[in-house]
């Protein structure tokens, strides 16, 4: 039987864990090892200012800035630095442009290595053992659980972060997207196309809105 | 180390099962879990690979049955008692024995300690990277029971550099606290066939950062 690891499963669990890391924690701040107030703050961060929307913001600047585009291409780190998302989980990045022909897709077998930087912290199916097994040996399959069917020329290529650096997937821009400004493009920038296992939103041309949003 | 966390094409852990609009974290604990971890990181006592070797270091069954935050905290407990900031009595009673004289991170210091980060790219001096974009190489079937970057499925198999990307702190010595010792770090093509046999895409790859004492020319 495949192990389901999500502590919300049990409670019993959960409370044991709640005592430890409050007994762990109060012993760490009378040791002098740790400010909570720093723990708040690191919280913080990560809770309200660093997450997709960074890695969003580079991906819709890249369909919309050739040159930028190009420097991505060259040197990711200098580029997206350059927009204010440096530090920690994102000292070093490579950015993956997808095309008709080719997808990529990102893991860490070994670990849980993710471009924190631009995308906040991973989610829990990017660190569990069926992502970490399977992305690299059965990667259509584990598309397929994404919803996500790629067409039959598109060859897969993962990339198993297995050192510091980090990958970005750059999406296709999706059609129906002509002459839309960087800030507009945004929203159809999801978390899961960054690391491919989706794709960038197509705007929907089909609702009462339809030629406001193509416009 | 041939350990449980080197999991690259096994089998058996079942489909991967996306969560909409998933919370960050999962419960109050994992919150005060992980800022704990990143602010006892950031005191300097240990590097990135040490960490990482303390959490796969154990046995597999142990491993698998650890949620991800908890092996995080089980980690840290065991990485500050080996570096002898806290003592076993008192993770066991919860009562401190004393002030530590390692200087925590201050909320003041947080925000410049992130942005900081931890770049591992190091000056290489004279050194020149001993393969090039294009060149087939094949990785060593290096078997050691310390920590490694270089994944089972990807041992003993031929490749080509897809990139050069710079030269990198070595994980391997990286682990047992050697900050310096570094090497040319490559971004490596494999074909999926050649590491996962005729039912992978025929034109699909995998790529894998391995270092240069990873590699010989092929």
């Amino acid at each position: 039987m495949p192990h389901d690891h999500h502590d919300h499963d049990d409670g019993s669990h959960l409370d044991d864990m709640t005592a430890r890391v409050m007994a762990l924690e109060k012993l760490l701040t009378d040791k002098g090892l740790v400010d909570p107030a720093a723990l708040d703050r690191i919280l913080d961060t990560y809770e309200t200012q660093v997450g997709p929307r960074n890695g969003a913001e580079v991906v819709a600047r890249a369909w919309t800035d050739p040159d930028f585009a190009r420097w991505l291409e060259q040197d990711a780190t200098a580029a997206i630095h350059s927009m204010g998302f440096g530090g920690r989980q994102g000292e070093h990045l490579t950015a993956l442009f997808n095309t008709p022909e080719r997808h990529n897709m990102v893991v860490c077998t070994l670990c849980s290595c993710y471009p924190w930087s631009v995308l906040g912290l991973p989610p829990v199916w990017y660190k569990s053992m069926p992502y970490r097994s399977r992305a690299v040996s059965e990667p259509r399959a584990v598309l397929a659980e994404f919803g996500l069917t790629l067409p039959e020329g598109t060859a897969i290529r993962v990339w198993d972060s297995t050192a510091e650096m980090r990958y970005l997937v750059i999406p296709m821009r999706p059609a129906g997207t002509e002459g839309w400004t960087a800030e507009k493009l945004v929203p159809l920038v999801t978390r899961d196309s960054m690391i491919g296992t989706g794709l960038a939103l197509v705007p929907d041309t089909t609702g009462p809105d339809a030629e406001g949003q193509a416009a | 180390m041939n350990g449980p966390q080197d999991i690259g094409g096994r089998h058996g852990f079942g489909p991967v099962r996306p969560e909409p609009d998933e919370p960050l974290f999962h419960a109050p604990w994992e919150r005060r879990a992980m800022a704990m971890t990143i602010a006892v990181g950031a005191t300097g006592q240990w590097t990135i690979d040490e960490s990482r070797f303390a959490r796969e270091n154990r046995a597999p069954g142990a491993y698998y049955d650890m949620s991800y935050y908890q092996l995080w905290v089980t980690a840290l407990a065991e990485l500050m008692q080996h570096k002898g900031l806290v003592s076993a009595s008192e993770l066991e009673s919860g009562q401190a024995e004393g002030k530590t004289s390692v200087a925590p991170l201050t909320a003041d210091r947080v925000d410049a300690v992130l942005a900081r980060g931890g770049p591992v790219d190091r000056d290489p001096g004279a050194s020149q990277p001993a393969f090039a974009p294009g060149d087939s190489v094949r990785s060593r079937n290096l078997q050691g029971p310390s920590h490694i970057r270089l994944p089972g499925y990807a041992r003993d198999k031929q490749g080509v550099i897809e990139a050069v990307h710079g030269y990198h702190v070595f994980p391997d010595t990286s682990a047992q606290g050697d900050r310096d010792t570094a090497h040319w770090l490559y971004a490596v093509r494999f074909p999926a066939r050649a590491l996962f046999g005729p039912s992978a895409g025929e034109t699909d790859e995998v790529c894998v950062d391995l270092w240069e004492p990873y590699l010989d020319r092929a």
